[in-house]
């Protein structure tokens, strides 16, 4: 009788050490409460394209930009499919002030062009409890050109010079590959050739990215202007092209129908057209550097 | 008669299920970590790593959030999680294990004794046996464990692209920092 039971004692010694080692002691700590957590990344740039996505540069980064844009690819082999020119550039500096604030400047060839903006994010998309499913994004900007005046026998004035743009971007990051925004966006001119022609463009743009592998991504946005002058047949821009990461280095290689490069630029003075291969080939190169300290 | 010897064998049973109260547990340990290369040295910390050990057996647990490692370049920070520890499919770092000569430490007395640690890491989605020493400090009733080790990035799948080599070493030094209080 004893004989058999010893079994079943022995057993009831050894049973719980061997639990034990299966045992998950972390569980005892209780269940972590669902946090809220911001979701970045939904760009590898502050820019789609041509446009603000709806990321924001982190605190204390300075993005040095250098956009630059070829001549047209149609151009053929004797202008080497562009590459041989005429070349515009834009060189701009970003500054994200806080995490949710960025200003920068910017210079463009075109028309010798000077831009400036704020960009504002007042809601951040999340994910846990009241979070939001989209970010929302402002910008606001001003563009001001310095070429000379082309009849300097007329009465010019310094504030024709001067366009704004106001843009608002909803945008979701769908999952870790798919980031897709719109961007309803205003443009003021303050000068426009023709008394009948608007000064007040209004634009909707879409524009998105897939990434294809963790350092690469296809982008592409395109605007639908709604009423565009007559005097200045613009085209509605598109660019299509690759984001290229290699750490501290964004390279945007891409193909675009749109020379300039700020919003009013682009939205309201695009003149070659998709249709025709009037592409060019650009690039931008985003060199982040970290000048702020970030506190500990 | 039987019934007896079954009560005795639940008790026994019972008595010998660790308690509570000689585990010690701590939410926010630390843990940093080096890479020392050519042109650049990443360090980053964490401030909110969850332990949980066993002073009776010796068991030893860590849980840790990569997402929670903070960099002093934000940039830094981003490549971590995005492109190298891919926190979003890998949330988590865990270690599960046992100090080997919990004998040899006396948690009722105050002083500092070597602890040789042997467990179960996983980084980024990777099991990997590991086997450490590491200090056990024992002061009026606290216990401080903490530990430096070196770990490949190449044994947990992280791999380096060829353009920044000369920026993070393969190799990663990593120091765990724990003051762990009586689990009630």
């Amino acid at each position: 009788m004893k004989a058999y039971l010893l079994p079943v004692l022995l057993f009831g010694m050894f049973m719980p050490a061997w639990a034990q080692e299966e045992e998950d002691m972390l569980k005892q700590l209780g269940e972590d409460e669902p946090k809220k957590e911001y979701v970045f990344n939904a760009f590898k740039s502050s820019r789609v394209i041509m446009s603000h996505s709806m990321e924001m540069l982190r605190p204390g980064v300075l993005d040095f930009r250098i956009l630059h844009r070829f001549g047209r690819f149609n151009g053929g082999v004797q202008e080497l499919f562009g590459l041989d020119g005429p070349a515009t550039v834009r060189l701009g500096l970003d500054y994200g002030i806080t995490n949710f604030l960025s200003i920068g400047v910017g210079r463009s060839t075109v028309n010798k062009e000077l831009d400036g903006f704020i960009k504002l994010r007042p809601i951040q998309q999340a994910t846990g409890p009241r979070s939001s499913p989209v970010s929302v994004v402002v910008t606001g900007g001003s563009t001001l050109f310095t070429t000379k005046w082309s009849d300097p026998a007329r009465e010019n004035f310094f504030s024709s010079r001067i366009a704004y743009y106001g843009q608002l971007i909803i945008g979701r990051k769908f999952s870790e590959g798919v980031t897709l925004q719109v961007m309803p966006t205003m443009v003021h001119l303050n000068m426009v050739p023709l008394k009948n022609d608007n000064n007040d463009i209004y634009a909707a743009g879409i524009g998105g990215r897939i990434k294809l592998s963790k350092r690469i991504s296809i982008n592409a946005d395109y605007y639908y202007v709604v009423n565009q002058n007559t005097s200045t047949p613009a085209k509605n821009p598109l660019s299509i092209g690759f984001d290229i990461e290699t750490g501290g280095h964004v390279f945007q290689l891409h193909f675009t129908n749109a020379k300039g490069m700020n919003e009013k630029a682009f939205l309201t003075q695009t003149e070659y057209d998709w249709g025709k291969g009037d592409i060019m080939f650009g690039f931008n190169i985003s060199r982040a550097f970290q000048i702020g300290k970030k506190k500990r | 008669m039987i019934n007896k010897v079954m009560i005795a064998a639940v008790l026994i049973c019972a008595a010998t299920v660790t308690q509570a109260q000689d585990r010690y547990f701590t939410k926010s340990g630390r843990i940093e970590f080096f890479s020392k290369a050519p042109m650049e040295d990443i360090e980053a910390r964490n401030k909110t790593v969850a332990a949980v050990l066993d002073t009776k057996s010796g068991a030893l647990q860590f849980s840790v959030l990569m997402k929670s490692f903070e960099f002093e370049k934000a940039l830094m920070q981003e490549h971590f999680n995005e492109n190298y520890v891919e926190s979003n499919k890998f949330p988590k770092a865990e270690f599960k294990g046992s100090i080997t000569n919990n004998g040899d430490i006396n948690y009722a007395k105050d002083g500092s004794y070597t602890a040789k640690v042997k467990g179960k890491l996983t980084i980024h989605g990777v099991t990997r046996d590991v086997e450490t020493t590491g200090t056990i400090k024992v002061a009026s009733g606290k216990i401080d464990a903490s530990s430096v080790f070196n770990i490949l990035l190449s044994d947990y799948n992280i791999s380096i692209p060829a353009i920044v080599k000369d920026k993070i070493s393969n190799s990663i030094k990593i120091a765990v920092d724990c003051k762990l209080e009586p689990l009630k």
